[in-house]
């Protein structure tokens, strides 16, 4: 008993590390290539540890195309989104776990299954709407829906958390004559830092790493998003995987830099939506 | 109540009043403080479902006015006159319904693991949501490098191994098992609520088990896979959903190729509509979509009331 205990204790490590490799390895083979000499790259066996660093990749990658420019198209975009996403998803939970009104939560039923609903259902009319209002091809479109209510996905997350606060706060509140703006916002969005991280991680990675919105709406390369100007320099330099692999390895550090920042409020994020809904 | 029946008689209207009147006051707050989403609602959500369901009648390019065609659209892709539509759908039942059972097999699994009594549980679980929170776009790209048939890292390994090497995203045959392949290696999210899911099971249910003999088998059976069969539930459903949508991998990887063998549905609409112009019958596709969709999802609903079990109304204490 207590040896065969024993061995599927080793096997639970053994796979588990197998599963890790395959998860960690393909951003270690990353940087390495992303360092490696062009004429190291084809070589049979590889190196796993190049001859000769080559940091020269990344200068070459990162001047070939204007990826300041793109950098800073994201960073503008990203910041939008988020912004928007907790002003309204805040005050929309807000609506939906402290108001007491009519319909309130057949409401936020009917509201939630749009969640299941695909985007590329309602892609069409979003970007002809866009169009005609002479919008395609700037940042609007990328920020406009943070700023309405900025997903049912942010305000079910917030909601559960609001509703985890004791009503007494908002009586006490109330007693002393706030009113539901002054609650909300001394008293509720205050006491939900933690959520709101949450939120704003969630949203950091949904608009940074996005691809599909800046693919639609987005036309002039002066506006492309860092994840646009991925996929022109993968057009462009096919076959020089060592440049590219040191354009991607800089494309992922801020979503990996945040990721070991905010583990924690993340996996706790995820974890809310999912047990509990 | 036995309040006296003179002083409500002469109390209530008056409270009715003050009630109607502050109730009203708070319908009044409560849309406003919701009105980013209600609108959002109406002008993300319901007009343009809507407006795609019209547009699927039509014949339209962005230059032209809409051109009324009836169901001419959907006939058109019925009888296969569109050479991309069957191949897009076939290849995208394969993908899905392959894939879907799949990753939630494989992340139940690896969740199964991570609750087993180990230490790191924290540092594995963060290992294997990595992939999920890297750009789709960016790890597209490493994975195709990685697997690039004749200097690939993952030929080459398999090559030391004596395991047979694989064309992966290069050849027909092999392209849509590498993406269903690709997409489990996705499945982070889903791992990490399993596990949390895992970890709610009460301990003495186990306990209980072991008292009278029971065997891991037994625990599998009686105890896991029915109190997790909630959270099974919703991950399929959300991994279907999402499924029907992969757009990244077909876009940066394979442009649906070789041969349009990995022509995903999603990806095949957005050609229709952003490539090619076809607005009309992009529409068409699209609102096909939709009711696939909500079918499945219907389906799956249906199916869920006989096979999850639910305890009793406090379930969530």
């Amino acid at each position: 008993m207590n040896r065969t205990n024993r061995i599927g204790h080793i096997a639970v490590y053994v796979l588990l590390a197998a599963g890790g490799v395959v998860c960690l390895f393909p951003f270690l083979w990353m940087v390495r290539t992303a360092f490696t000499d062009m004429g190291q790259l084809f070589l049979n066996p590889p190196r796993f540890i190049p001859d000769t660093f080559r940091p020269d990749n990344f200068k070459e990658a990162l001047t070939s195309n204007p990826f300041g420019r793109y950098f800073l198209n994201s960073f503008i975009v990203t910041s939008l989104s988020i912004a928007g996403v907790l002003a309204s998803s805040s005050l929309c939970a807000y609506s939906f776990s402290r108001i007491q009104w009519k319909g309130r939560d057949r409401i936020f039923g009917l509201l939630m299954t749009g969640l299941m609903l695909p985007f590329f259902v309602v892609m069409i009319p979003q970007f002809i709407g866009w169009k005609l209002l002479g919008l395609t091809d700037t940042f609007v479109p990328l920020v406009a829906p943070a700023w309405f209510g900025g997903g049912m996905f942010n305000i079910f997350l917030l909601r559960q958390f609001f509703l985890s606060i004791p009503r007494e706060m908002d009586e006490a509140a109330k007693m002393d004559g706030a009113g539901h703006w002054r609650t909300y916002a001394r008293i509720i969005v205050p006491m939900s830092s933690q959520a709101m991280i949450v939120v704003g991680v969630l949203t950091f990675l949904a608009s940074w790493n996005d691809y599909l919105a800046p693919v639609i709406f987005i036309t002039s390369e002066k506006n492309y998003t860092l994840m646009l100007g991925l996929t022109l320099f993968q057009g462009s330099y096919s076959a020089q995987w060592q440049l590219m692999m040191a354009a991607t390895t800089v494309v992922v550090l801020p979503s990996l830099l945040i990721y070991l920042v905010a583990q924690r409020y993340l996996v706790e994020g995820v974890v809310m939506t999912g047990v509990k809904g | 109540m036995d309040t006296n029946p003179e002083f409500t008689a002469g109390y209530r209207p008056k409270l009715r009043r003050s009630q109607k009147r502050r109730e009203r006051k708070e319908l009044l707050a409560g849309l406003m403080f919701a009105s980013p989403v209600l609108l959002g609602f109406l002008i993300f959500v319901l007009g343009p479902i809507v407006c795609t369901l019209l547009f699927s009648f039509t014949e339209y390019n962005i230059a032209s006015t809409p051109k009324w065609v009836g169901l001419d659209n959907y006939a058109h892709l019925f009888r296969g006159k569109d050479a991309f539509f069957y191949p897009a759908v076939k290849a995208t039942f394969v993908y899905v319904f392959v894939s879907v059972p799949l990753g939630i097999a494989f992340s139940l699994a690896v969740a199964l693991l991570l609750n087993a009594n180990i230490k790191g549980r924290a540092f594995f679980r963060g290992v294997f949501y990595l992939p999920v929170i890297i750009p789709l776009a960016a790890s597209s790209m490493v994975w195709m490098w990685l697997l690039q048939p004749d200097f690939g890292i993952v030929n080459y390994v398999l090559g030391v191994l004596h395991l047979p090497t694989s064309p992966w995203l290069s050849s027909d045959e092999t392209v849509l098992p590498t993406l269903i392949l690709f997409s489990v290696w996705l499945t982070g999210n889903t791992i990490v609520i399993f596990l949390a899911g895992l970890q709610n099971i009460p301990s003495h249910l186990y306990e209980a088990i072991e008292v009278d003999g029971g065997t891991l088998l037994h625990k599998m059976v009686y105890i896991t896979l029915p109190m997790s069969s909630p959270i099974i539930f919703f991950n399929t459903v959300i991994a279907f959903i999402n499924a029907f949508q992969t757009f990244v991998q077909p876009a940066v990887m394979t442009q649906g190729g070789p041969n349009n063998a990995s022509l995903l549905y999603v990806y095949y609409l957005f050609q229709e509509a952003f490539k090619f112009s076809r607005f009309g019958s992009a529409s068409a596709s699209a609102f096909l979509l939709f009711i696939v969709v909500m079918l499945v999802t219907g389906i799956l609903f249906r199916f869920s009331k006989s096979l999850v079990y639910y305890e009793g109304q406090d379930h969530r204490t």
